[in-house]
């Protein structure tokens, strides 16, 4: 079929090609788009946390009266509440593991700092950026990492301290993104580095295969697998409990914890958060992503129901108007077929064009997002995918006015109007 | 004539209901899709004091230098003070109004010892934050000066917390006992929450579903060895621990904010504050260039990134919907317009001018507009209360429907589509009547 008097045809046309054209491109550009930030929402949503998440739940609490200062005699009265609290822990039947923690993967709760080779380097500056749980001997097992060299912590090793306690430890747990990061031959248990630009060394001990930052937030994603775990349970006024309990029991101790916490100790604030299984956590973390990705699936779905709409409609218009003309080729001897591939083609040709200056556009729009969005570069791969899309959109759209096309009567041709 | 121009349209619009369906259809979902994240955007930019934002003004002094910096920061100063800079500005006073302030998080034993004790949020402030931020008292007001210095064991409540622990009842003079001591309530709050939390975006990033629940004077927090529960950012490690070794040091994790009325004060206090910097360095504290800011109460929220560049992304793309939907919309009308290329001619050929054409079709595309925008207001209605299911809490709450955004929403409707059909409009107008009547 030569394509030539298609064009001569379509340039009677041209203002409802354009707009189609026009319609198409905005779709590609848009859609393209949207699509890119689901992927990278839905991507963020699904990189594993390096915890076995399964049966996991923490308590976030608050001693009331309890000393605030920094002297011995006060942190020792908050050892003991917090000892005390972590053996009624243990001692519940559904309980697997505990640890007191400063926090955990997902809860944006952070403690962050930097690493170096070298003593007394700037606490800004440093060899690495890395973000700190506290834990005890229990850290490891409870959050379900998994030791990849070295040893895990001992009982013995682990110190208690005030929270504003500015004492680096004296080893460390480091995750393999950072032991890799700062020896790049991957040896890094059993050398020594800085914390926070001190003068005293840190000997690591061990590494776990993964663990996640608290924070999913832009600003951590330069050190998102960079995390440090110190043997130290922190002292304050407040504590963190993670607990993993034995399987299918999550629900029985989360019910359980709250009166035994209370029963050893009932000057204690614990509201509504204060206990909350790690689901809700991941949950809650995500949720702007989650949300971001449901928008923007929404928003490519009314888009492309709309363009076909579109498509629908111009066509059916440019059929009813052609009748006279369709008749006429049948009556010369086009087939049905000729007919319906005609009106496919003409959409081709139409939809290619859009999906021309719709590459130019969602590119466009890709710059833009990444001026002043924080996004990232889209990969070619989501125009080409979204040019098909477009492209496929178009001939279904196109293929029932285009089949009614085909099914004019040759002896239209014989009647006037 | 018009009320006949709405019949003819009425009827053609009947003729092809297909055709029509689609058209209210695409500006219907187009215009609530815009409203929908429109109503989320207005929720999260909106300037939370309207009447005063402009003689706010947030001080930062570069007391971290260059080397405090992260790659991120754009030679930007810390956005947070220590509290020796605080203190020192609080102490010269030099504004019409200033209040630093950090939060807290202290614990309340209720009256009844049957009751469990509860966590509460709220602020460190000086008696002059009140007054500066207009906060709305329901009973009793804030406290004075004096109670700042004597570092008195006072607090202001709000509405909520008033609620929980009197019943909601006139609590003034009464006693709350807040980390185990005994304070007087001297005002309570008439439900004051104003997003986003303007007066310390430091600490909440904005929007938070926490609660501000308690005010109690900065002095006496300090005193009382109350700690910060917000965010402590430092470019060296504190040399003494503790509370009082935070005080000590470097770290930054004071919120500060002062009423500044015209621009002869706002010139005065960066005069102050470049000075400032300049004694301190003379003194040998800093050794880098004076790098200062004063920014008013919306530069400062923009410069925090305040909105959330979610909300931005999906307005963006919720106007690119409604263009498309728009350019739909041009282009059925066109074919609707110009598949009666007879009727115009005949119209035309009696008489009826071009513009009794465009009045004829703008007519149309108006009541398509106008349909589609009663379409687009119940989509809008259930788009905003649906979207507390996919955003965070703290910003799906905010968002409203008012008179204002339903009023917006037909408006923006029925324009646009007016404006989509003018080139379809303008088409008709062109039609010849003698060719249109020949090919009859």
């Amino acid at each position: 079929m030569s394509v030539h008097p298609m064009i001569a045809a379509l340039r009677k046309h041209k203002a409802g090609v354009i707009l189609i054209a026009m319609q198409i491109a905005l779709t590609l550009a848009i859609v393209c788009n949207a699509i890119f930030i689901i992927y990278t929402r839905v991507d963020n949503v699904r990189r594993p946390s390096g915890l076995d998440e399964a049966n996991l739940f923490l308590v976030t609490q608050q001693w009331v009266g309890a000393p605030s200062g920094d002297d011995p005699d006060s942190i020792a009265k908050l050892d003991a509440l917090e000892r005390e609290d972590l053996a009624a822990l243990r001692a519940m039947p559904d309980v697997e593991s505990v640890t007191p923690t400063n926090s955990v993967p997902l809860l944006n709760s952070s403690w962050t700092g930097s690493v170096a080779l070298k003593p007394g380097s700037d606490l800004r500056g440093g060899t690495a950026r890395t973000a700190f749980y506290f834990g005890d001997e229990n850290e490891l097992a409870t959050l379900g990492v998994r030791l990849v060299a070295g040893r895990n912590f001992t009982a013995a090793d682990v110190v208690n301290r005030a929270m504003r306690d500015q004492r680096q430890p004296s080893l460390v747990i480091v995750s393999k993104a950072l032991g890799d990061k700062l020896f790049p031959k991957g040896d890094a248990v059993g050398k020594a580095v800085y914390f926070n630009g001190d003068t005293m060394p840190t000997t690591i001990v061990g590494e776990v295969e993964r663990l996640q930052v608290p924070s999913t937030s832009s600003w951590s994603s330069g050190f998102f697998w960079d995390t440090t775990i110190a043997p130290i349970r922190l002292n304050a006024n407040f504590s963190r409990y993670l607990i993993r309990t034995k399987p299918g029991r999550l629900e029985a101790a989360m019910r359980a914890v709250t009166p035994t916490l209370y029963k050893t100790n009932p000057m204690r604030v614990l509201d509504d958060d204060s206990v909350k299984s790690f689901a809700d956590i991941r949950s809650d973390a995500y949720r702007a992503d989650i949300g971001m990705a449901v928008l923007m699936g929404i928003v490519c779905l009314i888009l492309l129901a709309v363009t076909a709409a579109g498509i629908v409609g111009l066509t059916s218009f440019w059929v009813g108007q052609r009748h006279r003309q369709i008749g006429v080729r049948r009556a010369l001897g086009a087939r049905k077929i000729d007919i319906l591939h005609y009106f496919q083609l003409e959409n081709l040709l139409i939809a290619g064009i859009g999906a021309l200056i719709g590459i130019a556009l969602a590119i466009g729009l890709n710059m833009v997002l990444i001026k002043n969005f924080e996004m990232s570069r889209m990969p070619i791969v989501y125009v080409l995918g979204g040019l098909v899309v477009v492209l496929l959109l178009g001939q279904a759209a196109v293929f029932v006015p285009a089949r009614r096309a085909s099914n004019v009567p040759p002896v239209v041709a014989t009647r006037s109007v | 004539m018009l009320g006949y121009y709405v019949d003819l349209a009425v009827r053609s619009l009947k003729r092809s209901p297909g055709l029509t369906l689609l058209m209210v259809l695409a500006i219907g979902f187009g215009v609530a899709a815009s409203m929908t994240t429109y109503s989320v955007f207005r929720a999260v930019s909106g300037d939370p004091i309207p009447w005063k934002s402009s003689q706010l003004f947030v001080p930062q002094i570069d007391i971290w230098g260059p080397k405090g910096r992260l790659d991120g920061d754009n030679g930007e100063p810390p956005d947070a003070m220590d509290y020796t800079d605080a203190v020192a500005l609080m102490r010269a006073h030099r504004a019409k109004y200033q209040s630093a302030l950090y939060r807290i998080s202290p614990s309340i034993v209720p009256p009844d010892p049957s009751k469990h004790p509860v966590s509460v949020g709220g602020h460190a402030v000086y008696s002059e934050f009140f007054a500066m931020l207009d906060a709305p008292f329901k009973y009793g007001s804030g406290w004075s000066a004096d109670s700042d210095e004597q570092r008195a064991a006072v607090v202001v409540l709000n509405s909520k917390l008033n609620q929980k622990l009197f019943a909601g009842a006139n609590s003034v003079g009464k006693t709350v006992d807040i980390d185990g001591k005994d304070y007087r309530v001297v005002g309570v709050l008439d439900n004051w929450n104003p997003k986003p939390e303007f007066y310390d975006v430091v600490n909440t990033g904005g929007f938070t579903t926490d609660q501000e629940d308690v005010f109690i004077p900065f002095q006496r927090a300090i005193d009382v060895g109350m700690t910060n529960d917000g965010n402590t950012n430092c470019s060296e490690i504190p040399k003494e621990s503790g509370f009082v070794g935070l005080q000590k040091s470097s770290c930054v994790w004071i919120a500060y904010m002062a009423e500044l009325d015209d621009k002869a004060a706002v010139a005065a206090y960066k005069d102050y504050l470049d000075g400032y910097f300049r004694d301190q360095k003379q003194a040998g504290r800093f050794n880098w260039p004076l790098n200062n800011r004063l920014r008013d109460l919306p530069a400062w929220l923009d410069s925090q990134h305040v909105v959330p560049s979610d909300t931005k992304i999906s307005l963006v793309v919720a106007l690119g919907l409604l263009v498309v939907c728009l350019v739909n919309t041009a282009g059925l009308l066109l074919a609707k317009f110009l598949r009666r290329s007879s009727e115009i001619g005949v119209r035309r050929a009696l008489g009826a001018p071009r513009l009794a054409i465009y009045t004829q079709f703008l007519i149309e595309a108006g009541i398509v507009g106008l349909t589609g925008g009663l379409l687009g207001l119940f989509l809008t209605w259930a788009g905003v209360i649906s979207v507390g299911w996919v955003l965070p809490k703290e910003i799906a709450t905010l968002a409203h429907v008012n008179l204002s955004l339903l009023v917006l929403t037909l408006l923006v409707a029925v324009i646009a589509t007016m404006l989509a059909g003018i080139y379809p409009t303008f088409r008709a107008s062109r039609v010849q009547p003698a060719l249109q009547l020949k090919s009859n």
